[in-house]
């Protein structure tokens, strides 16, 4: 389980070598999450539409290694984007993937763009 | 660039580093940190708390990334083994060798094993670190699996051995604490509080054993009982040893450093040892002749160690305040200063109460003027401030006796108020923050809440003993400055839930983002959007299909989430009522999608382990079959529990279950800042546990008794009577009245049993309110109910009728696989999540 841990790296900008077509933008829900399958990855993506701005993350959880994040709460605290975990509220931020009521791994994080209709997800591989 | 190595990663080893790193000049320096455990300092203090959720990380005092920012070379599972000053180095198990400038040891302690026949067998642990625990839990799963009955015991009687013995009934297994001397917490406790505390704790089910010497620890192999002597012996298959400590001195010793009679690295009033170039802290020092087993003197031990490396000249104080207050077996304990003396030291107050289970005594000196320490057990609520009084040489009020007994007629607290204590008042011993540190925080630093004080000043985060006290404090200088504490519920709303909810029905908003936009700021988060989306329902009764990102998990998707991520289904079973038609078709339908199913604690029967995709399907069979959601994932009606009552039962009274499935149906759907719960009785004899609920009916000759405001789970309390022998209108009436009442006053998350605790006036001024309708409100909470009972609709009937809401069940929104991370394992004939990695 722990090594599953290891399929997800943080993927910045200038990393991308893919842009994925993930789903149009209907598919997600306003001011909140689901989850989209690339190869073997389980990524959570957020749509943030009171902002208007997109995130993504690994589905897992690093507390109790659970595909759930797409599920939880999204938020912010001190204008910090977040995730909640639906199952223990252990919450990650968004932008840099840093658990941020305590001191698990960081998450791993992903570059999101809309284009026309369509969320994009940036990967590496 | 000097070296300071500490040896030693515990809590006052780690305490060092953070109040090191915390000044500018300690940047100065390059330090270097062992630690023998295999992870980074965690909060020993609250060991226990492990069992609960077997969580290591939650424990840490800091994480790993910690040290690393501030550049702390952290090398755990590294016993440092020897010493050698004439270099100035150490050497490490690994033989590896590392030079410094000063040396700290903060080794602490190990438990204390005494020498008994047979201690080396398996099943006998010590108490002390996270790996003891781990040890301890899958020995005693071990002998649960063979005996459902296991016994085990706790050498020694102290306050270890207290907590040690509660960690093992959590555990499951049945305590039994053995104490040499003649009582509990020989040096806390005389021996009338020991006998009251014995008598509490043997009801809760601890065994108590006192004046036995354990001669021989019996078994082949593993351990199967204590033997006393005289034939006397206690079977019990696992001993846990709480015998006291003895300092880690063995690297004072291998390097001729200045040690005590019985151990301890001797230091003076700088924290020096014999060798001034190495210090000594925490459980491992002798200062004053005395190892002081507590966290707080540790930690001022790493401040004057910091301060003396730093060359400013902080010495350790001489008298060590050796107050404790227990924490976690359940039952209030506490002594302070001297706990018990002869009377030409001074005279006692003495308060027993032995059907209440409390016992308070004071000792006031000779003149009556000041306080030299006391005992509490079984209320030790005023122990912070007395704790206060005693340390701050306060003047005792005229009658003494006022301070455990509480103060006669309407003259107000005795205690005054916080705000009475001296500036210098250390407030939390824990890291020494006094009480001008916290009114400071607030007047000057503008910090206004408890939490912000806390962070800024750090006060509360050791043992959390002082908590109370910092509210106060908070409060009592918030006003000074003209302010109230503002209940904000979190950093984008400036209001209470109450205040919210006002908003939101004088306004007519029912959209979450409106009300964000009109009132609030940011853009909200998993504390306000649940609360909101509660309020939404208790005002439009609005299902939680409709705004389903701004509700809690659970609500989201109208289902409980398991620990694996599937979810649990719970039709509703009114009153606990089912026919075997009904039986037969949840039979079927778990069958069918091999759920696990279980009759659950509220008479009904909940299926786990559906996957997200297969919920529409398995609620549409359901529905099918006539039944409604239960609404075991809301914040909102549960079940109304009923016993079988006058139609079968030969004493019953009235017919308990009509009037349950009759008010069971009245309130489903209605959500509210907690779940509620109810339960309907048909005698006194009570099978029904409607005392033990939110609200209760209870028939007795002449009619139905109400109770409100009942709890079972963590604080279980016994619900108040609110009316005595009415008719069913009339307690319907009531308990409308009443249940829209905390719906529209209470805090989220606050159950309906706390909330009439802090109602001022308590039960009397509630029966006011809706028996006497003292606010003149009883029509307005009539009708708000009646509105909320007629726009019943069952919420799953919506989201499988309509197609929109459907899509959303589904795991990937670009692919119809299911979550290939599930998995399940056999259990019984059933099946259960795999275990967490
Ligand atoms: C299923 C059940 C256990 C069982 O197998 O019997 C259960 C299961 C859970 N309970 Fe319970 N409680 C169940 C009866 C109870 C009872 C007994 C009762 O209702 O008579 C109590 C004590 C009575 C009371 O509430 O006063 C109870 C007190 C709690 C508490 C503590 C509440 C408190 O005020 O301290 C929680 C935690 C909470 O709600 O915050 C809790 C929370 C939970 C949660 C929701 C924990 C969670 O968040 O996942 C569990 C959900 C499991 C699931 O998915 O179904 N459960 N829980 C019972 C469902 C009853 C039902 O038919 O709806
Ligand atoms: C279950 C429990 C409950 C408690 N409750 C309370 C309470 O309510 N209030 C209170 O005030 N106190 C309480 N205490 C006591 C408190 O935990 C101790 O006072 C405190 O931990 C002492 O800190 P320390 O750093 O001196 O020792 P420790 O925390 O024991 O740390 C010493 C560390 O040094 C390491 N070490 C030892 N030798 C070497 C070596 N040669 N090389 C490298 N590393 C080494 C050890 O492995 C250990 O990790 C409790 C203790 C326990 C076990
Ligand atoms: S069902 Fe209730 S008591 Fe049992 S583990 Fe879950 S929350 Fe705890
Ligand atoms: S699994 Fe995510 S917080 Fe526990």
């Amino acid at each position: 389980m722990i090594s599953s841990l290891k399929t997800y790296k943080t993927v910045t900008p200038d990393q991308v070598k893919v842009w994925f077509n993930a789903a149009p933008v209907s598919k997600f829900p306003k001011n909140g999450g689901a989850c989209i399958k690339y190869k073997d990855k389980q990524i959570a993506v957020f749509n943030f539409t009171r902002e208007g701005r997109w995130y993504a993350c690994q589905n897992l959880c690093p507390h109790k290694m659970e595909m759930v994040l797409s599920r939880g709460m999204i938020g912010e605290e001190n204008m910090e984007p977040k995730v909640a975990c639906p199952l223990h509220k252990n919450t990650f931020s968004l932008e840099n993937g840093k658990h941020l009521n305590g001191g698990l791994e960081a998450i791993a994080t992903y570059p999101v763009k809309v284009e026309g209709d369509i969320v994009y997800v940036g990967f590496s591989e | 660039m000097k070296t300071i190595i500490v040896v030693g990663n515990g809590m006052v080893g780690y305490k060092f580093c953070e109040k090191l790193v915390s000044r500018e000049a300690g940047k100065q320096f390059k330090l270097l940190v062992f630690g023998e455990e295999p992870r980074a300092a965690y909060d020993r203090v609250h060991l226990s708390e492990f069992f609960e959720n077997q969580d290591a990380k939650a424990l840490e005092l800091a994480p790993m990334a910690w040290y690393t920012q501030n550049n702390i070379e952290l090398i755990v599972n590294e016993r440092v083994t020897d010493i050698h000053r004439s270099k100035k180095s150490i050497t490490t198990a690994s033989d590896k060798e590392f030079f410094y400038d000063h040396l700290v040891l903060a080794t602490g302690s190990a438990p204390f094993v005494p020498p008994i026949n047979g201690i080396e067998k398996e099943g006998v642990f010590v108490y002390r670190t996270i790996e003891d625990l781990e040890a301890m839990l899958s020995y005693a799963e071990k002998i649960k699996q063979t005996n459902k009955q296991g016994k085990a015991a706790i050498l020694g009687g102290g306050l270890l051995g207290l907590e040690a013995g509660k960690a093992v009934m959590d555990m499951g297994l049945e305590p039994h604490v053995v104490e040499y001397a003649p009582k509990l917490m020989p040096r806390q406790l005389d021996s009338r509080s020991s006998n009251v505390l014995k008598l509490t704790l043997e009801s809760t089910g601890m065994h108590i054993h006192l004046g036995k010497a354990t001669n021989k620890i019996l078994g082949n192999g593993s351990i199967t009982g204590l033997d006393f002597g005289e034939d006397d012996t206690l079977n019990v298959e696992m001993l846990v040893i709480s015998a006291g400590i003895r300092p880690r001195d063995e690297l004072g010793k291998t390097c001729n450093l200045k040690m005590g009679v019985r151990g301890g690295i001797v230091v003076d009033d700088k924290m020096q040892t014999s060798d001034p170039n190495i210090y000594a802290i925490g459980e491992v020092a002798l200062y004053n002749q005395m190892i002081y087993g507590l966290v707080a003197p540790g930690y001022e031990m790493a401040e004057v160690a910091v301060n003396q490396i730093l060359q400013k000249e902080v010495l350790m104080q001489k008298n060590i305040d050796m107050s404790t207050k227990l924490k976690l077996i359940g039952v209030d304990v506490a002594s302070f200063g001297t706990p018990y003396m002869p009377a030409d030291k001074g005279l006692s107050i003495i308060y027993e109460n032995k059907t209440k289970g409390v016992y308070k005594r004071i000792n006031v000196s000779h003149d009556g003027k000041t306080l030299l320490g006391g005992i509490m057990v079984g209320d030790a609520e005023d122990y912070s401030i007395l704790h206060q009084m005693y340390l701050n040489h306060i003047p005792l009020p005229e009658n003494a006796e006022e301070l455990i007994v509480g103060a006669r007629g309407d003259g107000g607290s005795p205690f005054g108020s916080a705000m009475d204590l001296p500036d210098e008042a250390v407030i939390c011993s824990c890291e020494g923050v006094t009480k001008g540190a916290v009114c400071c925080s607030v007047l000057e630093d503008g910090n206004e809440t408890v939490k912000a004080v806390a962070k800024a000043t750090k006060a509360t985060s050791g043992c959390g003993g002082c908590k109370p006290m910092v509210a106060d404090l908070v409060k009592e200088s918030l006003k000074t400055l003209g302010k109230t504490v503002k209940e904000r519920i979190c950093e984008h709303f400036d209001f209470s839930r109450q205040e919210l909810f006002d908003i939101v029905k004088l306004r007519d908003i029912n959209d979450y983002y409106e009300l964000l936009d009109e009132v609030g700021t940011g853009h909200g988060c998993e504390v306000c959007k649940p609360a909101v989306a509660a309020i939404f329902a208790s005002i439009h009764n609005e299902t939680a299909n409709r705004q389903e990102t701004i509700q809690d998990t659970n609500d989201r998707f109208l289902a409980n989430i398991q620990r694996n991520g599937t979810y649990s289904v719970v039709p509703r079973v009114a009153g606990g009522e089912i026919t075997p038609k009904q039986l037969i078709a949840i039979g079927n339908i778990a069958q069918k999608y091999d759920l696990y199913t279980k009759i659950t604690g509220g008479q009904r029967i909940d299926m786990f382990g559906a996957k997200l995709h297969e919920l529409p399907l398995i609620w549409e069979e359901l529905i099918k079959e006539g039944f409604e959601t239960g609404q075991a994932y809301g914040k909102s009606l549960r079940t109304v529990k009923s016993c079988v009552g006058s139609t079968w039962c030969r004493y019953g009274m009235d017919e308990s279950v009509s009037f349950a499935v009759a008010i069971e149906n009245r309130y489903k759907g209605i959500r509210s800042p907690h779940k509620f719960k109810g339960g309907v009785s048909g005698c006194i004899r009570e099978c029904a546990e409607a005392r033990g609920k939110d609200f209760g009916f209870i028939a007795v000759e002449g009619g139905w008794n109400v109770y409100v405001g009942g709890n079972g789970g963590a604080s279980p309390k016994h619900a108040e009577l609110l009316a005595e022998k009415v008719d069913k209108a009339t307690a319907i009436k009531y308990v409308d009245r009443f249940i829209m009442y905390y719906i529209k006053t209470a805090k989220p998350l606050q159950r309906t049993a706390p909330w009439l605790e802090k109602l001022e006036g308590g039960i009397t001024y509630l029966q006011n309110v809706v028996i006497n309708d003292s606010l003149g409100i009883a029509d307005e909470l009539d009708q708000e109910m009646q509105a909320l009972v007629d726009s019943y609709k069952c919420e799953w009937k919506e989201a499988v009728e309509t197609p929109e809401i459907r899509e959303r069940y589904t795991h990937f929104v670009n692919s119809d696989e299911t979550d290939g991370n599930i998995e399940f394992v056999a259990l019984r004939e059933q099946k259960m999540p795999r275990e967490w990695a």
